[in-house]
């Protein structure tokens, strides 16, 4: 188990560093998605599976495709075409595809070996995460809904257009 | 099976914000930057999930959902920012954003 959890790290490690070092935003993007889904490893070895599934769902679905879109809107061209094949190159993608075999193999071997997850007693449920997040933590639930909501608000005044609605 | 120090953990949180934090610092463009936030954001929520492991509480997983939540309405109001930076001066430069009135 403390083999799998090196690897995830090592594999987070890397990837994080090639994030900051890319000049293509692209490219950093797929080795960001590399280093969210071993963070994700990490937190399934550190007993928190539903975290686990919140960081691939939200953090690697959902914030990556927001960056993507940016990304998207700001390169309108012909520079842009010709990026988009460049990046169907393999040498573009067999960075990231790499590592995230590396943790494909990983997540194999926690689940085909035996091994299994983590040990029982220090393994932490959604459903002691459910109580604990609408019992004691109510009212913080209820300020993170006032701040989702600050941040819809915020978003949609920047981003529409000069002259709209005024 | 041996089971994972918490410490390891806080460790590997520590570092990645480390890397976050140089991100931040050393890039001038900013989607990098804006990235390098991701980064630190998400090493703050594997330090709570640590240390929640390290005391086998749940408080450390909520804590991150909150996280998660914060991240999610900083990265719209970001990258809405993002584009107006980019409609403004053609770029994506923030050394070009000094002054601050307009």
């Amino acid at each position: 188990m403390l083999i799998v959890f090196y690897l995830a790290s090592l594999v987070a490690i890397i990837s994080t560093l090639l994030v900051i070092t890319r000049v293509n935003a692209v490219h950093a993007l797929l080795y960001l998605v590399v280093s969210l889904l071993s963070v994700a490893l990490v937190f399934y070895l550190l007993g928190s599976p539903f975290a686990a599934a919140l960081e691939v769902i939200v953090y690697a679905g959902a914030i990556m495709v927001l960056f993507i879109f940016v990304v998207m809107m700001l390169n309108l061209g012909p520079a842009a075409s010709e990026e988009e094949r460049r990046l169907l190159e393999p040498r573009m993608w067999q960075g990231p595809g790499i590592l995230a075999l590396v943790l494909l193999i990983e997540l194999g071997y926690v689940l085909f070996s035996g091994v299994g997850g983590p040990a029982p007693s220090v393994y932490i449920a959604p459903w002691a995460v459910g109580a604990a997040l609408y019992g004691p933590y109510i009212i913080a639930v209820e300020l993170a809904s006032f701040l989702l909501l600050a941040g819809l608000v915020g978003a949609y005044h920047l981003g529409r257009r000069e002259g709209d609605g005024r | 099976m041996s089971a994972i120090p918490a410490e390891y953990g806080l460790f590997l949180a520590g570092f990645l914000f480390a890397l976050g934090t140089v991100g931040v610092l050393v890039r001038r463009n900013i989607i990098f930057m804006l990235m390098s936030v991701e980064i630190m954001l998400n090493a703050a929520g594997l330090a709570f999930i640590a240390a929640g492991y390290g005391w086998g509480q749940p408080d450390g997983q909520v804590m991150f959902i909150f996280i998660l939540s914060v991240a999610a309405a900083e990265v719209s109001v970001g990258l809405a920012l993002v584009l107006q930076f980019y409609k403004r001066y053609q770029n994506l430069d923030t050394d070009q954003a000094r002054d601050l009135q307009g």
